[in-house]
């Protein structure tokens, strides 16, 4: 077991962190306030390599892998979770599903642009009627010749209308309810595509989160990842890099609550003594000191497994659990440690205490986390103890 | 065109500077360290020259500092420099700059050089002498604390401009010459992705005292560094009060005689 970063990953540590204390944090200021889409940042990204962590040289990207990708979103999330939440949703899913799933033709003409950002990719599964439940999606999705016909919507895509590409699930067998869902790279200049209603969020208001509306969508059948009826395969690998993408990047909101917190209470006088001298201000500094450790000790286990190819389900479900949660009590208690000026939007710990909420919810809520970890223990257990 | 840029290892601007129990040196336990801030500013401007000068212009690292100094060393390379030497001996334990200029003197020769970029001063000791003891012992112009740079079209002279009381200095230089780099001169770019995988594979050149053919550092020193003290903790302030301004001067002329003992 090996705690020490190398050399190199110290390296890609330090440039996402210069980065985003430098060049990110006073953009995040502003377009979290207006909700602008930071679009120069992302050309940035680009440029420095961290839109194609996991993508091959051969495609144009830099092939660094899952462990260095949480390295890169711990210090995004500290500083802008919205933009952290793209540059997962871009690399975990988008750029791995193409890589893992895509023909070489699809490789060749969507990695080299996703990779150096000339194009952002969006993931979208959800739709009305179909939330946690992923087998009930509906989306039609019916073979014409050598097109397939996309009709119906998908709501809460991140960041759907300012990309190039959206990953789509669709249904293209309505009697097979897991196995008859496919995956499709749909090109936002496809005829039938359009961007419906932008939610008015509670938090992540640089991140744009909208619905997409397919009306007689022609999609070429050659953008089919793998084949007919793979999609829920292909959803549920995915999931694992997705959930330890937004798990790294909630280690980063709490990371930030925490510094937040100790600078602000260190500062703060009342009753003629620092707030940081009250023992009820240490005790909270402990703890989420203690739980930051603890949820990146997990993120870093789980990617370093998804590197090594071994299926992590169980691990990476576990480090977005706690991760969330420990960056909801870290905003909620860096929050209560500012007192008034906390609850305003003149300080950092406002907006970390809206941005950490979104976090239990996308990429599989709370619940579901606990219901994939639950199973694999109890069938960890089955497999030990089998039952009579 | 042959460009050094010189660098050195030392704690992060940021980090807290405790002075070891011994007072031989800081605590570095727990203590960032990174390029020195104004050798960066070196590294940018040496890489710009490479790309405006393009050809076979070489950038080359040339690093004074213990075995920690390859992780500073490597993000140079990182960030597009060609390849790097690193002096690295035990028997080169402080940083006294006449030894320090020495055996960069001795290293720069061997590699050969049409000019060198370095900061205008450490920013762990502050000693500001290392590029004018080099220049002399290499008997080039030195232009220090340059905001910018420009070299001429034949390339063998360069336009700086010094910030200076009240005003720029506009400065003409022949090649070869060391430059020591302000803030503001340029803008250091990161280290990107592909750089760092790049530099995976650049060479640094390790050599010791005996590889330079220095016998020992040790005969060079002349200056030696006695102890290390902490800053003095600063007196209690005092302020006097109240509105009458006469009465207020008088008061306080009676505590800087009597309490202070200043007058
Ligand atoms: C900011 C944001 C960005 C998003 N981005 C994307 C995106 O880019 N792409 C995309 O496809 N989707 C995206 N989503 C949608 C997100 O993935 C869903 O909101 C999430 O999967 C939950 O689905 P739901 O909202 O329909 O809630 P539901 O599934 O309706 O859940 C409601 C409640 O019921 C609980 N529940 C449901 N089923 C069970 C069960 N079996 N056992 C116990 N409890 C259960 C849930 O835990 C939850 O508490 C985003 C959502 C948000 C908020
Ligand atoms: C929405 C809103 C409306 C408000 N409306 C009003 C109003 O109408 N009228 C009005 O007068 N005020 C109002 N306030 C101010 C409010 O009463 C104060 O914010 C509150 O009393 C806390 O004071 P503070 O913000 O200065 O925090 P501080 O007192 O600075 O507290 C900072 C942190 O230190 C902790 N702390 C402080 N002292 C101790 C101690 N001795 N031991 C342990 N921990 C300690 C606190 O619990 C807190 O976590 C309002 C505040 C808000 C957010």
């Amino acid at each position: 077991m090996q705690f020490e970063l190398t050399e190199e990953e110290r390296m890609i540590q330090k440039t996402a962190r210069d980065f985003a204390n430098k060049d990110l944090a006073p953009v995040a200021a502003e377009s979290n306030k207006t909700g602008e889409f930071p679009e120069a940042i992302f050309k940035k990204l680009g440029e420095l390599g961290f839109m194609g962590m996991t993508v091959p040289e051969e495609y144009g990207g830099v092939n660094l892998g899952t462990f260095c990708l949480v390295l890169a979103l711990e210090e995004l999330g500290r500083v802008c979770a919205s933009t952290a939440v793209a540059v997962s949703v871009h690399n975990s899913l988008v750029n791995w599903v193409i890589l893992k799933h895509g023909s070489e033709e699809l490789r060749k003409r969507y990695l080299p642009d996703l990779a150096t950002a000339e194009i952002i990719g969006a993931y979208a599964v959800t739709e009305p009627e179909a939330g946690s439940d992923v087998a009930a999606l509906r989306l039609s999705s019916v073979r014409d010749g050598d097109e397939y016909r996309l009709d119906g919507t998908k709501i809460f895509i991140s960041t759907g209308d300012k990309a190039g590409i959206n990953i789509v699930f669709g249904r293209t067998d309505p009697k097979d309810r897991k196995g008859g869902i496919s995956a499709f790279v749909v090109e936002n200049a496809f005829p039938g595509f359009s961007i419906g209603k932008t939610e008015e969020k509670m938090g992540l208001t640089a991140s744009t989160t909208v619905e997409l509306v397919f009306e007689d969508c022609r999609v070429p059948a050659g953008n089919i990842l793998g084949g007919e009826g793979d999609g829920m395969r292909i959803a549920l690998g995915a999931l694992d890099g997705g959930r330890i993408g937004i798990a790294a990047l909630s280690v980063g909101i709490a990371q930030a609550a925490l510094d937040e917190a100790v600078l602000f209470a260190r500062e703060r006088e009342q009753f003629g003594t620092r707030i940081i001298d009250f023992q009820s201000t240490q005790w909270k500094i402990a703890e989420m000191a203690m739980q930051i450790e603890a949820a990146r000790l997990l993120v870093y286990r789980a990617a370093k497994l998804r590197d090594a190819s071994t299926p992590c389900p169980k691990e990476a479900a576990m480090a977005k659990l706690l991760a969330t949660r420990v960056a909801n009590q870290a905003a909620f208690d860096a929050l209560q440690i500012h007192g008034g000026v906390g609850y305003t939007k003149e300080f950092l710990v406002e907006r970390l205490f809206r941005d950490a909420r979104a976090g239990e919810i996308y990429e599989g809520t709370s619940e579901i986390q606990r219901l994939v970890i639950s199973r694999r223990v109890i069938e960890e257990y089955e497999r030990m103890f089998p039952t009579e | 065109m042959k460009i050094i840029t010189l660098l050195k290892r030392a704690p992060d601007t940021e980090a807290r500077i405790l002075i070891n129990r011994e007072g031989t040196g800081i605590q570095e336990e727990g203590v960032k360290f990174v390029i020195s801030t104004y050798d960066e500013y070196a590294v940018e401007e040496g890489l710009r020259l490479k790309e405006k000068m393009g050809g076979d212009s070489k950038v080359t690292v040339v690093c004074v500092g213990p075995e920690e100094a390859t992780e500073m060393i490597r993000t140079a390379l990182a960030m597009g420099a060609d390849d790097a030497v690193h002096i690295c001996d035990p028997a080169i334990k402080e940083s006294e700059p006449f030894i320090t200029a020495a055996v960069l003197a001795k290293a720069i020769k061997d590699n050969g050089f049409d000019i060198i970029f370095c900061g205008k001063q450490a920013i762990d000791d502050d000693m500001a002498q290392v590029q004018s003891i080099l220049a002399e012992m290499l008997d080039i112009p030195q232009v220090n604390v340059a905001t910018s740079f420009e070299i001429s079209e034949s390339g063998d002279k360069a336009v700086l401009r010094r910030r200076i009381e009240g005003g720029d200095e506009k400065v003409e230089t022949q090649l070869p010459v060391i430059i020591s780099c302000e803030k503001g001169l340029n803008e250091p770019r990161y280290a990107s992705l592909p750089g760092i995988m790049k530099a995976k594979k650049k060479e640094i050149r390790t050599k010791a005292l005996a590889d330079l053919g220095m016998a020992d550092a040790q005969g060079e020193i002349r200056s030696k560094i006695l102890k290390w003290l902490p800053i003095p903790k600063g007196g209690e302030c005092k302020v006097v009060e109240g509105e009458d301004v006469p009465t207020a001067v008088k008061e306080l002329v009676r505590l800087l005689r009597e309490e202070a003992k200043a007058l």
